[in-house]
This record gives C-alpha cells, sequence and structure tokens, in this order.
C-alpha cells in the first residue's frame, strides 16, 4: 500500500459527507448548475471533487471502476482503504471515475433495466474545466434552459434516448461539481 | 374566539410520564428485575429475540419490561436497536447436526439414533392451572441423567441415503440479507427462510394452519423437532480459520411430506425446513410447514391458489412490526384527507339531488 | 440515550445513510420511478413516517433549519416529535415558518406559501404505488409501469366518471411524470396537486414500511391525470379563513359546538399565523395570533 493512501480522507465523515451529499444532490437535481464540494484531499490525479464524491457514495457494496490514466497504485489503494468499494471493469460497475476519454465507450456501462431503471451506472467524470459554456440543457430540474461545458454531446443524446433506462453523470473539476442526469436534454450549440 | 389547539410537546411529554408510572404498576408490588424476565419468562425472550433478529437475552428481557409486556412492541424496541449496529460480518453456517440437545423428537420413527428426548416440554402436562405457583415457593430439582456423548444425526439424513427424501443441494453462496437489500419479487428460499423465520408467530402459525385445512395441503410430518444449542464459527481471514464466537440456543424443524411426484420431480418425501432463534417450537413447526406451501412451484406442484403458496402474499403480510405501524398509523390525525373527501361527498349529494329534483 | 454522544450524527449510520443517499439520486435521475431502498427499522413506528426521517435523515447538514409538519401543522403530536427526534440526533435548528426552512419534513400537505430554490420537501408516503389498489402485486404493478401500461388506472377513473359524473378522488390523487411514471403524490389533497409540478424546490418522497425512494427534481411536470372533457380541478372548502381571512388557502373545518355550528381555519398554522401577523383578520380571527390552548 502507498503511503499516501491512508491520508487525505474525512476527517468528520457524518458532518462532510453530509455536505458533500448536498451538493451532489443540488447538482443532479438541477443540472447545469455548479457546486462547490470538498472535505478531502485525494492523490493526483483525483480532483476533489471526484475524491468527495467518492468517498460520500461508494462503499464495499458499490463496485467502481478506475479509467485507464485513474487506475494508478495510488489511487487503488486510497480508494480500497477508504471505501473498501471493490475496483471492477466497466461493465460491471456502479460507479466509474476518470476521464472523458478515460471512459469512452460509454455504452459499456450498465444503463439499468427496464423494470429497475435505477440499477445504472453514475460516471464521475474529471474535466480540464468546468464552465455555464457549452451545449444546452433542458428537461427536468432546469426552469427554462442551461448551459454546461459538456466533453461532447452525441453520447448524452444517445443516453437520453434510452430513458428511462441510461446512466447519470457527475463533471468534476478541481472543488466542483455538476450533474447531468439521463433525463436531461443535451442539444449542441 | 376559537384558537387552533397546542401544546403538543407538552402533551407528549406528559403522556411518557403517565407510561413509566403505569409500566411501574403499584409501587407496594417489588419491581421485576431484568434478570428475573431473563430466567422466568424465557420463552418471550425467545420470541422477541427470534422476531427481533437479534440474539441477545438480557436486551430482549428488557424490552419485554420496557413494554410493560406487549411483545411486538419489545420486538419494535430491538429491532429499532439492531439498526443502530454495525454488521461486522457473517458466520459460517451452524453445523446442527452437532447440536448439543436438550429436546429432540420424531413423529416419523419410533426409535432412532441418537435416540428421542423429551426435554423441557408443555407436551404432555394437563393444562389445569397450577395454585402453588400463585404462592411463591421453590420448585425441587428434575431429576438428571449424564449426557449421551452419541451424535444425534439428523433423521433426514437418513432417509436421504435411501433416496427417500428429495436431495437439498449444499451451497456457499452468501444468502442475501433481507435487513440490508430491499426484497425483491419473486424471490429465493434462502430470503423466504428469513422472513419466515422473523415473522409474526401468529401469521406464521395461522398460514401453516391453512395448509393442514386444505388450502395448499402439504401432508407433512415431523421429521424431527430438535432443541438445543450450536457453536457459531467465523473465519477469521488473518488466522486462516474459524473460531468459536459464541453459542445459540436453536429450535430446528425438519418436516417430510408426502409427495406422489410431479411432472418434473418423480416420488419421493420431501422436505420443509424451520429454524428459529431459542426454544420456539411453534414457530419452528409452523415455519416449515409454510416453508413447504411456497416450494410448490421448484417441486412442480399445482398452484392451487392457496394463500400459503403465495409468496407475495406472506413475504409482504408477515413481519409484524411492520403490520403494527401501518395498522396504528391510522390513529394519527387525517383530517386533510377527510376534509378533502368531505367537500367531495357534499358535493356528489348536491348534484345527485339536483338531478332527482330536475327528474320530479 | 437518544442524545447526540450515543448515536451518530442524524441517528442513521453513514454506510445506511450512503445507501439511501443513492436511491434519493436515482430517484433525482428518473423522476416519478419508485426507487427501492433497504429502508431501516427506525425507532418510531413504520406508517408514521420512517420513509420521511430516513429520506431527511440522509439529507440533513448540521447548518439546516428544519420544518416539520403533520397535515399542515407544525404542533400536531408526530410533528412534534419528529421534530424533537431531529434536534436531539442531528443538532438542527427547527423552524415553524416555511421560508425560512431549508428541509421540510410534511405528511399530506404541501405548504402554502411557495417554495425557493435551496429548499428540499420530504414527503411520508403511506403506500408508494399509485396502481396499488388496482393490482396489489407487485410483481405485476412494477410490470405495468415499466410497459407503461397505465390503462387500469384510466379505467378506474374513468369509472368514476360514469358513476359520479366526476372523478372520485379527492387526496392521493395521480400524477404523470414528464410524461412517463405515474405518481403518488402521497395523500395530500388534490388542491395541493398543482404545486407539484414546476416547483422550484427538490422534492423527496421517502415510504419506509414498503422500502421506496422517489423524487421531483425542481422544474419539473407533474400532470394531473384526467380526461380532455373531465379536466383535472383543485379543489377546497368554498369558504375563506375564519381566523386570516385568506380566500385561496387549504381549508380544515372545525366543529365548534354540538349545535352544528362550525368554522374554516387555514390547515398550514404558519400560513395562517402569518397573515394574521400582518394584520389579516378573519370574522372569528383576533389581532394577537398563537394564544395557547392546552
Ligand atoms: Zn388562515
Amino acid at each position: 500500500m502507498t503511503p499516501d493512501a491512508l491520508l487525505g480522507g474525512f476527517t468528520d465523515a457524518p458532518r462532510q459527507s453530509a455536505r458533500a451529499f448536498r451538493a451532489a444532490l443540488e447538482a443532479m437535481a438541477r443540472p447545469g448548475t455548479l457546486w462547490p464540494i470538498d472535505g478531502a484531499a485525494p492523490p493526483a490525479p483525483l480532483s476533489v471533487a471526484a475524491g468527495v464524491l467518492i468517498l460520500t457514495l461508494c462503499d464495499g457494496t458499490t463496485p467502481l471502476h478506475l479509467g485507464p490514466s485513474y487506475d494508478l497504485p495510488v489511487v487503488r489503494d486510497w480508494v480500497t482503504f477508504h471505501t473498501g468499494a471493490p475496483l471492477v471493469a466497466a461493465k460491471d460497475a456502479q460507479f466509474a471515475c476518470g476521464t472523458w476519454a478515460d471512459l469512452m465507450p460509454v455504452d459499456r456501462f450498465a444503463i439499468g433495466l427496464p423494470d429497475y431503471p435505477d440499477r445504472a451506472a453514475t460516471l464521475i467524470v474529471e474535466m480540464p474545466a468546468l464552465t455555464n459554456q457549452g451545449p444546452r440543457l433542458t428537461g427536468p430540474g432546469i426552469a427554462t434552459a442551461a448551459h454546461l461545458s459538456l466533453p461532447e454531446t452525441a453520447a448524452f443524446r444517445a443516453n437520453r434516448a434510452l430513458f428511462p433506462q441510461g446512466f447519470d453523470t457527475y463533471l468534476t473539476c478541481g472543488a466542483q461539481v455538476a450533474g447531468l442526469p439521463r433525463s436531461t436534454n443535451v442539444e449542441a450549440v | 374566539m376559537y384558537v387552533a389547539v397546542k401544546g403538543g410537546e407538552k402533551a407528549i411529554d406528559a403522556a411518557h410520564a403517565w407510561l413509566a408510572e403505569e409500566r411501574r404498576g403499584d409501587t407496594s408490588v417489588s419491581e421485576l428485575s431484568v434478570a428475573q424476565i431473563r430466567q422466568q419468562l424465557t420463552l418471550a425472550v425467545n420470541r422477541v429475540m427470534a422476531e427481533g433478529s437479534l440474539y441477545d437475552p438480557d436486551l430482549a428481557a428488557l424490552a419485554i419490561k420496557q413494554a410493560r409486556g406487549d411483545l411486538i412492541e419489545a420486538i419494535f424496541l430491538i429491532r429499532a436497536y439492531r439498526t443502530t449496529l454495525p454488521r461486522l460480518g457473517a458466520s459460517t453456517p451452524v453445523e446442527t447436526a452437532q447440536m448439543a440437545v436438550c429436546r429432540r423428537i420424531s413423529a416419523t420413527f419410533k426409535d432412532l439414533p441418537g435416540g428421542q428426548i423429551l426435554g423441557p416440554t408443555f407436551d404432555y402436562t394437563h393444562r389445569l392451572l397450577d395454585f402453588k405457583l400463585a404462592a411463591e415457593g421453590e420448585v425441587p430439582a428434575a431429576p438428571t441423567a449424564p449426557a449421551s456423548l452419541d451424535a444425534v444425526p439428523h433423521v433426514t439424513a437418513m432417509l436421504n441415503r435411501d433416496g427417500l427424501i428429495q436431495t437439498e443441494a449444499q451451497g456457499n453462496a452468501t444468502p442475501p440479507d433481507l435487513t440490508r437489500e430491499p426484497m425483491e419479487l419473486p424471490t429465493t428460499r434462502p430470503l423466504r427462510l428469513q422472513a419466515i423465520t422473523r415473522g409474526d408467530e401468529g401469521f406464521i402459525l395461522s398460514m401453516a394452519y391453512s395448509t393442514q385445512r386444505g388450502y395448499g395441503r402439504t401432508h407433512a410430518f415431523v421429521g424431527e423437532l430438535r432443541i438445543g444449542t450450536v457453536a457459531v464459527e467465523m473465519d477469521i481471514p488473518e488466522l486462516g480459520f474459524s473460531v468459536e464466537i459464541g453459542e445459540v440456543e436453536l429450535t430446528e424443524c425438519e418436516t417430510v411430506n408426502q409427495f406422489k411426484g410431479s411432472k418434473t420431480e418423480p416420488p419421493q418425501f420431501t422436505r420443509g425446513y424451520g429454524l428459529v432463534f431459542g426454544q420456539t417450537e411453534r414457530k419452528a413447526i409452523a415455519m416449515s410447514l409454510v416453508d413447504r406451501a411456497l416450494r410448490w412451484k421448484e417441486l412442480g406442484e399445482d398452484n392451487t391458489g392457496a394463500p400459503a403458496q403465495d409468496e407475495e402474499f406472506v413475504l409482504m403480510h408477515a413481519d409484524n412490526i411492520q403490520a403494527t405501524g401501518f395498522l396504528e398509523h391510522i390513529k394519527l390525525p387525517h383530517y386533510v384527507d377527510f376534509q378533502a373527501e368531505l367537500e367531495l361527498v357534499r358535493k356528489l349529494r348536491r348534484e345527485a339531488l339536483a338531478q332527482a329534483e330536475a327528474a320530479e | 440515550m437518544t442524545d447526540q454522544t450515543a448515536y451518530n450524527f442524524a441517528y442513521l449510520d453513514e454506510q445506511t445513510k450512503r445507501m439511501i443517499r443513492r436511491a434519493i439520486l436515482k430517484g433525482v435521475a428518473i423522476p416519478g420511478y419508485q426507487v427501492p431502498f433497504a429502508s431501516r427499522e427506525m425507532p418510531m413506528p413504520y406508517g408514521w413516517g420512517t420513509g420521511g426521517v430516513q429520506v431527511t435523515a440522509a439529507c440533513l447538514v448540521p447548518e439546516d433549519r428544519l420544518k416539520v409538519i403533520d397535515q399542515g401543522a407544525d404542533d400536531t403530536t408526530n410533528a412534534v416529535s419528529i421534530r424533537r427526534f431531529f434536534q436531539r440526533t442531528a443538532g438542527v435548528e427547527v423552524t415553524e415558518a416555511t421560508a425560512d426552512a431549508t428541509v421540510i419534513q410534511t405528511r399530506h400537505r404541501i405548504p402554502e406559501t411557495p417554495l425557493t430554490e435551496g429548499q428540499i420537501l420530504v414527503y411520508q408516503v403511506p403506500i408508494p404505488e399509485p396502481l396499488r389498489f388496482l393490482e396489489p402485486r407487485e410483481t405485476e404493478t412494477r410490470k405495468m409501469h415499466e410497459l407503461e401500461d397505465y390503462g387500469l388506472m384510466h379505467v378506474k377513473l374513468y369509472e368514476d366518471i360514469s358513476r359520479h359524473g366526476q372523478i372520485a378522488t379527492a387526496y392521493d390523487y395521480p400524477v404523470k411524470v414528464e410524461g412517463r411514471y405515474v405518481m403518488d403524490p402521497s395523500p395530500i389533497p388534490k388542491f395541493d396537486n398543482p404545486k407539484l409540478g414546476g416547483n422550484a424546490a427538490i422534492q423527496l418522497f421517502g415510504a419506509g414500511r414498503e422500502q421506496r425512494i422517489y423524487a421531483l427534481p425542481p422544474y419539473t411536470q407533474a400532470i394531473s391525470l384526467d380526461f380532455d372533457d373531465y379536466p383535472f380541478a383543485a379543489s377546497k372548502a368554498d369558504h375563506s379563513c375564519d381566523l386570516c381571512a385568506a380566500p385561496d388557502s387549504y381549508l380544515d373545518e372545525v366543529i365548534t359546538d354540538d349545535q352544528g355550528s362550525r368554522m374554516f381555519v387555514c390547515s398550514d398554522t404558519d400560513f395562517c399565523a402569518s397573515r394574521r401577523a400582518a394584520g389579516h383578520i378573519g370574522p372569528m380571527g383576533a389581532p394577537r395570533a398563537g394564544a395557547d390552548v392546552e
């Protein structure tokens, strides 16, 4: 185990994870809005936001897939020590974390079943930047329209077409998070 | 002038204080100790442990005291406490063939290896009130005999050697945990057995009884009923072997059910299984009958539409904590809904009367 | 036992909260779909808000201000009991003012005061399945949702119309969410249904005994089921509040003597008290609001 693996977790998990979840909830409920999220210091290349999401949502019952550029001993050890999440291949993952290129092709991820659409993966996509510029978003959680710097539109449009099945996405950069549930309509601008 | 009734907090505090006083009863009568409940109301303690899904006789006794003897309330206290406990691991399966039995009977064989042991049972007591118990006094010691060191093999294992009873598949799969995962229907036998063993004794009893009266009849005999203690062991990966972490008292019942064969299975005996914490034999027997009735599909039997064959019906209604909570919640205020209904009924009546008048 | 040192923040252990939080997020991502979750046994009875309590426990942060209402009122005994539970186990501030609350747990009402962004409304749900009283089997209703087969529901509503000349459902009135899932809004009066859709707050629904969580994200379409020739109409008693003169709030009918006298008062106690404090006085209201009667 790498020495850094033991560091950088929550110091007060009940309260820090509660605050982090509220940010994650607001982000998923209001697609296209950016939310601060912090409380942990994960090892690079994990962003604070991605690391905190993993600490908040993952445990021994949630298989996690690490994209190739994140599948490093230091990340594996950190995730294993702090969450116990089993590290798995994309198709078995309930959560996945990596860059967009890492996670492609995204049709490897679980989209849920017709009668249990909730059994779908949640992707944590690490972004070089996260802004309110980019494709136009409409749908549940959005009063009129929002914009978000998505890595692309086609994959999210294809995912929307699967509704109520489909994966759900968090986009992370630094200590910021945005959500993009499967229900959002995405249009290039 | 009207002001809305307030004072909910004061009312709750007063109710709690009154309840505590009623629980204690007349203070000129000495207070019941938890140890007394544990020692002298053992079967109540056992029921609370079984349906509370927590093996801890002291806590069960405390719950009975706190619940003023209302066993469902006591089970509720134990369940709510259980929720707060961490799940540290899973034991290896208990070996009931290695049980130190205090009672072991078979209705299918007159004598058998290990013998018939009647044990501490009400079975052949005459149900006459014993007024001697009203006066306090010590009970003379029961006669004892040295414990037999002979093995007490399962009756069904003996039948199985002759291929007369259906073989149960051995499996190492970790069974699902009803208290950790939402129930998904249709379900599996391990999950059904979990639900039944913690299900309400009265409900399981009535379901079992209904099968005896023809609603999903399974022709059951008690192949074997055994009560005793078994060791609980846990694998310790760091050590590479399992260690005994304690022992529990269990009641196990296996029924032998007549079976003429079906489209998929040859004629042979089949089994129903019951395993319950503590000395709880009514529950264990009832459990094995209900288990057997629910196995109709895997054995290729007909669904006769009997309630005890209906997995969804049995499993969704067996839990007395769910049932009592929902039943009693109708005590809570519903005046918003009632008001909505009141307005609707008034409107429907107004319109019906207007129509009747117009028709005249 | 019930103090902050003996139990974890907001009572539930972290693993349980993670499990509930994951279910909430999937509920938000699939509006109106009932997500199964491994409901825990809470220290209050099933049917008394255990689903709502678990959802609230999973959402609360130490900085929250919590409001709990039952039948629209903050001072009904079960609301008091749940509010106390969270004061003890999470140490959060509580409030009766809808506008000041960040999390509101409710049974049977949506507050009159419009909710805003940043607020979460948590509903206690007894029977989450809108089709349950038409088809008791979960295995069947799950298939109906999958196939979007809501014919039974339409048949039921249509039978109402042919028998009564209107849809005879006064509360617990089903809605269709974003044109996909038919959803049970919990037993709120249908008067409240129009507030379900397009709401600025996050609405979360928790059914403990039935082990389901579902959600309406903000600004989500939720349309009460109806027919073109029998459109949905929210209804309430044809009165104004006798205390605060509000013409448009949902009213409770209160019997004031055994001679058949009655009065109508807002079911939302905070709304009514605020109006009276602002000088709106109904025919039976007094200028000073909130005097206690034991
Ligand atoms: Zn009013």
